[in-house]
């Protein structure tokens, strides 16, 4: 068998499984070497063969006609994401929301974080996730022509956001 | 702050297992991909913007209450075995040390915690423990990340929580693995079908394999791919009841090996103990492959119950940049091989041969761990 790198003789036989089917790598001493595949304890393995991807390749990023959009902040654009499948910075997410929201499906098990909230985010983060219920129960509201709720509904997140914008005129008189 | 050959004097924490049941988990491992708001991301900043995340972050991270007298240094100032012998104790990715300025790394005393500065994220934080501990790990690590979230600006959104570089690790940020020892799933050739299973459940397993079927080491890493759309807790529970499952699988299989075929039990220790005890030349490959079995025969009291420990120290000193900085200098391939044997040799003089008329040594009264 020859390497699958450099097409030498091999003699490094690596297994793992992805996706539930059993893929091979075959490779000779010294790609082994050089990718870190005498690892005995694997962790170094693990980053080599699966790149910083973790059991799961990340689908290219969808065509998108008329691209060229551009993020902010970097300057990173959907070219650059097809190219290194890795974002530029944390404000990519918020330019490509939708393309992300594509990228994600299948990728992970839910499309929402619901993990671990840094302390000083969590009043933001629980008011964004009522806003959010609330408006969800809204539109049934709606859809099913249940006025008096709908009514209900959007006297709630109004005063929510009340609440919302003073609290946030509250920090920004605060900021120096 | 601590020098790199003080760092790497002692074994890590979490190598010598002191207290810890690792007869067949090994090690649990924790890391967390955490980033800076409004700076590029590594790959992408040019120098200057690595250079400034790094100057933001670094104080930071020394600072850290667990980081007292800890190891700090930028990557660029160590030399490539001393990379090398981190990336060998998990102490930095390869991805790590491969990068260029700007990238540091900030690691415990003991080696149980180490923080990555400017690797494929701004932060790439690390614990391990010996022996089953994914929970310990998490929360040792997760009061680390609180205390970092006060002095840092975390990216953060709340549909997809803790912000990374690769989308395979938005929500948590959160990757749990354990590194498992399973020889007896191997030789009877059950591993194959346990590890389908596993996949199945959604998580990642990766294992080493020698030639054709025999594999290398026995030793199969299990951890969780998804990140979004759970909790830590979530996913660390996942992982807990599988791996427990597993290592319930391999204890069987080592009781019914020894109850089926003792004669090929004893006949793979008895040799792997030979040829440890009297090889003069011994490529890596060879010898992770007798010292799981020795390791195997610790275990099931053909020999002393340390010589797990002793295995466990050797896998680790055996790798090529341990053995450079062993020796003091660089070595052919050649020259290691030897070397390699010299130091078996040596941590071994004093074993006995195995006890092989005795299937179990064990007392009976042992409870088992698995049960409790
Ligand atoms: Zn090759
Ligand atoms: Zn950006």
């Amino acid at each position: 068998m020859d390497c699958d790198i450099c097409g030498k003789h091999a003699k490094v036989h690596l297994t793992q499984l992805v996706g539930g089917q059993i893929k091979k790598i075959t490779l000779c001493d010294d790609c082994a070497k050089e990718k870190g595949v005498t690892d005995p304890t694997g962790f170094a393995l693990a980053e080599m063969l699966l790149g910083k991807t973790p059991g799961k390749v990340v689908p290219a990023a969808p065509a998108v006609a008329g691209s060229g959009r551009k993020c902010p902040t970097c300057g990173f654009t959907l070219e650059d994401l097809r190219r290194i499948r890795r974002f530029g910075c944390a404000d990519c997410y918020n330019t490509f929301r939708d393309d992300v929201n594509q990228m994600l499906r299948g990728m992970h098990k839910g499309p929402k974080h619901c993990g671990k909230v840094p302390a000083g985010m969590m009043e933001l983060h629980e008011r964004t996730q009522r806003l959010e219920e609330l408006r969800g129960k809204l539109d049934q509201a709606i859809t099913s022509e249940n006025y008096e709720e709908a009514a209900g509904l959007r006297d709630e997140i109004r005063q929510i956001e009340i609440r919302a914008a003073a609290a946030k005129q509250t920090t920004d008189d605060s900021l120096p | 702050m601590m020098r790199f050959t003080t760092l790497i004097k002692n074994p890590a924490d979490w190598m010598t297992g002191e207290g810890a049941d690792n007869a067949i988990v090994l090690t649990s491992r924790i890391r967390l991909a955490r980033n800076l708001r409004g700076e590029s991301f590594p790959g992408w900043a040019k120098k200057e913007e690595r250079r400034h995340a790094l100057e933001v972050m670094r104080p930071a991270v020394e600072g850290l209450s667990v980081m007292k007298d800890a190891f700090s240094q930028e990557l660029d100032d160590l030399t490539s075995v001393q990379k090398q012998v981190l990336v060998e104790r998990h102490l930095i990715s390869r991805e790590h040390a491969a990068r260029g300025e700007g990238s540091a790394a900030v690691i415990e005393r003991r080696q149980s915690i180490a923080l990555m500065l400017n690797e494929e994220d701004h932060l790439r934080m690390q614990a391990i423990r010996p022996g089953m501990s994914l929970r310990g790990a998490f929360e040792s690590l997760s009061a680390i990340d609180d205390e970092l979230e006060n002095a840092l600006e975390l990216a953060f959104d709340h549909e997809l929580g803790y912000l990374t570089t690769c989308p395979t690790n938005l929500g948590t940020g959160l990757r749990a693995s354990a590194m498992l020892h399973l020889p007896a799933l191997v030789l009877s050739d059950q591993i194959g079908q346990v590890l389908q299973a596993v996949n199945k459940i959604g998580l990642a397993v990766r294992g080493l394999y020698g030639e054709g079927t025999e594999s290398l080491g026995n030793l199969f890493q299990i951890s969780n791919q998804s990140t979004l759309g759970e909790s830590e807790e979530t996913i660390l529970r996942r992982l807990e009841r599988v791996i427990s499952q597993v290592a319930t699988h391999e204890r069987n299989a080592r009781d019914k090996l020894l109850e089926d075929d003792p004669a090929m039990v004893s006949d793979k220790i008895g040799r792997a103990y030979g040829v440890l005890r009297h090889a003069w030349i011994i490529d890596s490959k060879e010898a992770l492959t007798h010292l799981s079995l020795l390791r195997l025969g610790g275990d099931l009291g053909f020999l002393p119950q340390d010589t797990v420990k002793t295995c466990d120290a050797l896998l680790m000193d055996i790798q090529p940049a341990h053995l450079q900085l062993h020796s003091g200098r660089k070595m052919t391939p050649e020259e290691r091989d030897s070397i390699r044997a010299e130091i078996v040799r040596g941590r071994l003089q004093s074993l006995e041969a195995p006890d092989i008329r005795s299937t179990r040594k064990k007392d009976e009264s042992d409870p088992d761990p698995e049960i409790l």
